[in-house]
């Protein structure tokens, strides 16, 4: 049974002024074009890629390297989970470099100077990530302060405190579990092989995952007699995602298998996507960030939601921190340095609108990967540090001159 | 040289949905007074904008011409060189800044240097509050002067940029009379000094006072222009309603039923100087089935009694007691008045009342979200469900509940705040300027929808400032001015006349 027959009629109205004699392909056409207008960010990635593999002559894409393009930008990619939330509700957060260092400097006494047990540590760390959070949502919430200032003033306050908590020295070495959060792997559960097992068992149930959820909303919204894109066009998609995921994941298999870190970002970007969509919570920071007093008189706390979301934000900005930490397996006074200007690019080259209320997790995602492809790319073929900065200030600004061109052609004011 | 000032020929303005303007022209003759008339959507601000260069050249058809040449504005800088000044109703005056600032904002007076020339501000302002009659410091902060002579400071900021055709939209709206006569006394002062005016009004009494013509639009057409001699009241209506005024309001036989909401004693402050009392002592009931007006003048603390009642959004030192079928309710919060059945919809759609970026879907969920949470999560398909439903049962024209409801014209976008508010199911609903911005068509239908609220049982109390409506749709009146309910009418009773003169009355001092 072909899904283009059995379509509800209301689709072709969605397709507006396509042709009726026309509308079967129109309609294919319209999907296209507009799926590819959705996820313009995600063709952007693909096309930084493939730009990058040939000018580093495939290097971008070996199995270690890729690896390490996870690792490297993971705590980057935690932060700009919770910054594009701040920066949907409407808000800004400078203060996350600062935290991430602090809470870092405070993992660093539990873990290693109090030597409490790594979990412990981990957990006390992320309480203080909370605190920072209360603190600042507190001034920016319920006194009315612009997150802009109180952030600026946490970016100082938490900055200092990191120094004085290290007093001038590193802390170091830290528990081999705790280190597995930034450098571990999840290997060695079925011993050594030349493609690791586990790796491969993870993604396959991912993709099994992912085709019967996305069969299943396709399902769901047909039977409520919504809009559904061509069946064509649906199983051209998985099958792309079933192939980036596969090559993805053979390629962590052939070199140490899935990163700590790609976990812990994984169940991230699934709780906080399910969070950002079907919560109410999360409707109410797109509420928030679309209409300030229109949310506020549909009944929106206002008030509470900007305040747990900026503890949302001090805990993600903690688990950055651990995660950076563990990584270099050092607390060190300089950490987080730019962390809040990385994850605000990420999620402003990822769709989101300056003035808020629009903005995604995924983007965010992609958007931190794309700024982690060029800087690695860069790397590989030896550009400097200076020109990397140039280039990516000039990526920012690109991002965001096509979203505002976009809006404007499409009559948004 | 043509005696016309300015002629506008064939003007055809279009929005998404709504034809706004339909071949519209306008020939106003040097120095004159020139009225312009019509119910409210039916084009004047329009036309004006059109006018005005606000929308540029290009956005419309047809051709304007001014002082016999063919001029295309690309934006109101452009119309305000060639000395066409518009005011509109809001005025465009920064509060915070004093009144000669005001008056040569983006035109300052320079000394040498190109630096600010103070005194020569301050004593060209002078010169020009001394052309409009105004007596103030130039000094004087906007904020610390009344609407009426914030309007004359507008007029003066007109005359400085050297105006030859001044337009007035509502100028009087919210004056009171003795303001409105001042300002009606300049413009016949400011005809005698040669300057042409267009003044949009639907005051019959001031337009018969000052206009040396009378052109009246309606449903974005020019009807006809009349003659000073020829103008009478019964004409100008019959133009601007041009229909049976029977059939403008969809018939609506009560069915009344016991009290359902009543509010004692509701006194609010303003909320930044809490010693002004905005709603004094305010009394009034609703009943199940029936619908409610409030008439009162702009600034007499309509939106500030319904805002202050609806969890407190407006005010300070909100004091009174409201009960909900006979039992006492607070109403301290949004959601603590909408869990007890209350509902809002703001007069100012765009600024508190839609998610403008966001689709028609979840701007209707926005107040009950609640409803549609099963096992944690918000069912989009249901809200998709019961969107498409609200979107079939109220006919709001939008291809489908995913349009944002930026896109929409004002009368959709009202029936996405109104399905808003009536799938969070209340008992009583305060409808604010339901109908302001939206065309004639678009208001007959919103109108249908609060008879079938009251038919439902539900009270509904509706804000206006359009006498005509409040009379063709309510049950029941209350008259509101300076914050105090001044007079109740049953609908039998409520001339225009007697509501005047309770809208207007003041307070003994």
């Amino acid at each position: 049974m072909s899904d283009l027959e059995t379509k509800p009629a209301s689709s072709t109205a969605a397709g507006g002024q396509v042709n009726p004699s026309t509308s079967k392909v129109g309609t294919w056409l319209s999907h296209v074009v507009t799926d590819l207008g959705k996820n313009g960010i995600f063709i952007a990635l693909i096309v930084v890629v493939v730009l990058f593999s040939f000018l580093t002559d495939g290097i971008l894409l070996r199995p270690q390297n890729i690896s390490n393009l996870i690792v490297q930008n993971g705590y980057i990619l935690v932060l700009a989970v919770g910054m594009v939330m701040v920066i949907i509700a409407g808000h800004i957060d400078l203060s996350v470099g600062s935290v991430a260092a602090f809470v870092g400097a405070v993992s660093g006494v539990f873990a290693v100077t109090w030597g409490l047990p790594w979990w412990l540590s981990i957990i006390l760390s992320l309480l203080v990530g909370a605190l920072v959070g209360v603190w600042q949502g507190f001034w920016i919430a319920y006194v009315g302060i612009p997150a802009f200032i109180v952030t600026l003033a946490g970016m100082l306050i938490f900055r200092g405190l990191a120094l004085a908590v290290l007093g001038n020295a590193n802390i170091g070495s830290f528990p081999a579990e705790y280190r597995a959060l930034g450098n571990g792997f999840l290997t060695d559960l079925f011993g050594e092989f030349d493609l690791d097992p586990l790796t491969l068992g993870v993604a396959a149930i991912a993709i099994i995952a992912l085709v019967v959820q996305q069969l299943r909303t396709r399902k769901g919204r047909a039977s409520y007699g919504q809009e559904v894109e061509p069946l064509v066009w649906f199983v051209a998609k998985l099958v792309l995602i079933t192939v980036v995921i596969g090559m993805f994941a053979y390629a962590l298999a052939s070199y140490k298998g899935i990163p700590v870190t790609l976990i812990v970002l994984a169940v991230l970007i699934l709780v906080y996507g399910v969070i950002m969509n079907r919560s109410v919570f999360g409707r109410h920071i797109y509420a928030i960030g679309g209409n300030l007093h229109a949310a506020e008189l549909s009944g929106v706390k206002t008030r509470n939601v900007t305040f747990w979301l900026f503890v949302n934000m001090g805990v993600l900005a903690a688990l950055a921190g651990l995660i950076f930490t563990a990584r270099l397996n050092l607390a060190g006074p300089k950490a987080g340095d730019g962390f809040e200007l990385e994850a605000i690019s990420a999620a402003f080259i990822g769709g989101a609108a300056v003035q808020g209320g629009v903005g995604t997790i995924g983007g965010a995602i992609i958007g931190g990967l794309i700024i982690g492809v060029l800087i690695n790319g860069m790397s590989i073929m030896g550009i400097g540090i200076e020109w990397q900065q140039a280039v990516k200030g000039l990526v920012l600004l690109l991002a965001v001159a096509f979203d505002v061109y976009n809006k404007r052609r499409s009559g948004g004011r | 040289m043509t005696t016309n000032i300015l002629e506008m020929r064939g003007i055809t303005k279009t929005f998404p949905g709504v034809k706004a303007l339909q071949d519209v022209t306008l020939n106003v003759a040097r120095g004159e007074v020139h009225a312009i008339c019509g119910e409210n959507g039916a084009g004047k601000s329009t036309l004006m904008k059109v006018l005005s260069g606000v929308y540029p050249h290009g956005t419309y058809a047809g051709d304007i011409v001014f002082e016999d040449e063919v001029v295309e504005f690309k934006d109101i800088r452009d119309s305000e060189a060639k000395g066409i000044v518009i005011i509109h109703q809001e005025l465009a005056l920064s509060p915070y800044l004093s009144i000669a600032e005001n008056i040569f904002l983006n035109n300052e007076q320079r000394g040498g240097l190109g630096l600010i020339d103070w005194n020569k501000t301050n004593s060209e302002a002078v010169k020009l509050l001394a052309r409009v009659g105004l007596r103030e410091n130039p000094t004087t902060k906007i904020m610390d002067i009344g609407v009426g002579k914030q309007q004359l400071v507008e007029i003066a900021k007109a005359l400085s940029k050297r105006v030859k055709l001044l337009i007035l939209d509502e100028p009087t709206a919210a004056l009171n009379d003795e303001d409105s006569d001042h300002l009606l006394n300049l413009m016949l002062h400011l005809k005698g000094q040669g300057i042409t005016s267009i003044i949009i009004s639907h005051k019959l009494n001031e337009i018969k006072k000052v206009s040396d013509a009378v052109t009246i639009i309606r449903d974005g057409k020019a009807i006809e222009t009349i003659a000073k001699a020829d103008v009478t009241e019964d004409r100008i209506i019959k133009d601007m309603v041009g229909r049976d005024l029977e059939h403008r309001y969809p018939d609506h036989t009560p069915n009344i039923g016991e009290e359902i909401l009543r509010v004692e004693d509701w006194t609010a402050h303003h909320p930044q100087d809490p010693s002004r009392v905005m709603v004094d002592n305010v009394n009034l009931n609703v009943r199940c089935g029936e619908i409610v007006g409030i008439a009162g003048l702009m600034g007499a603390g309509r939106t500030e009694f319904a805002m202050s009642l609806f969890g407190r959004t407006y005010g300070s030192r909100i004091s009174g007691k409201v009960f909900k079928a006979g039992k006492e309710i607070k109403t301290r919060t949004v959601t603590e008045a909408i869990d007890n059945g209350i509902a809002y919809a703001t007069e100012d759609r765009k600024t508190y009342g839609l998610n403008l970026i966001e689709d028609i879907k979840r701007n209707i969920s926005m107040a009950s979200l609640g409803k549609l949470v099963k096992g944690g999560l918000v069912d989009d398909n249901e809200e998709f469900k019961v969107a498409n439903e609200y979107r079939t049962s109220m006919n709001i024209k939008a291809p489908t509940v995913l349009a944002k409801t930026g896109k929409l014209s004002g009368g959709n976008q009202q029936k996405v705040v109104l399905s808003k508010w009536i799938y969070s199911n209340p008992d009583v609903l305060i409808l604010d300027e339901p109908t302001r911005g939206i065309d004639v068509g678009a208001k007959y239908e919103i109108y249908a929808i609060i008879n079938a609220l009251a038919a439902q049982g539900k009270g509904v109390i509706v804000i206006s400032s359009e006498l005509p409506e409040l009379i063709g749709i309510c049950d029941r009146i209350y008259t509101l001015s300076e914050g105090r309910i001044t007079g109740e009418f049953p609908i039998v009773d409520a001339t225009p006349e007697t509501l005047i003169k309770h809208m207007t009355m003041e307070k003994a001092r």
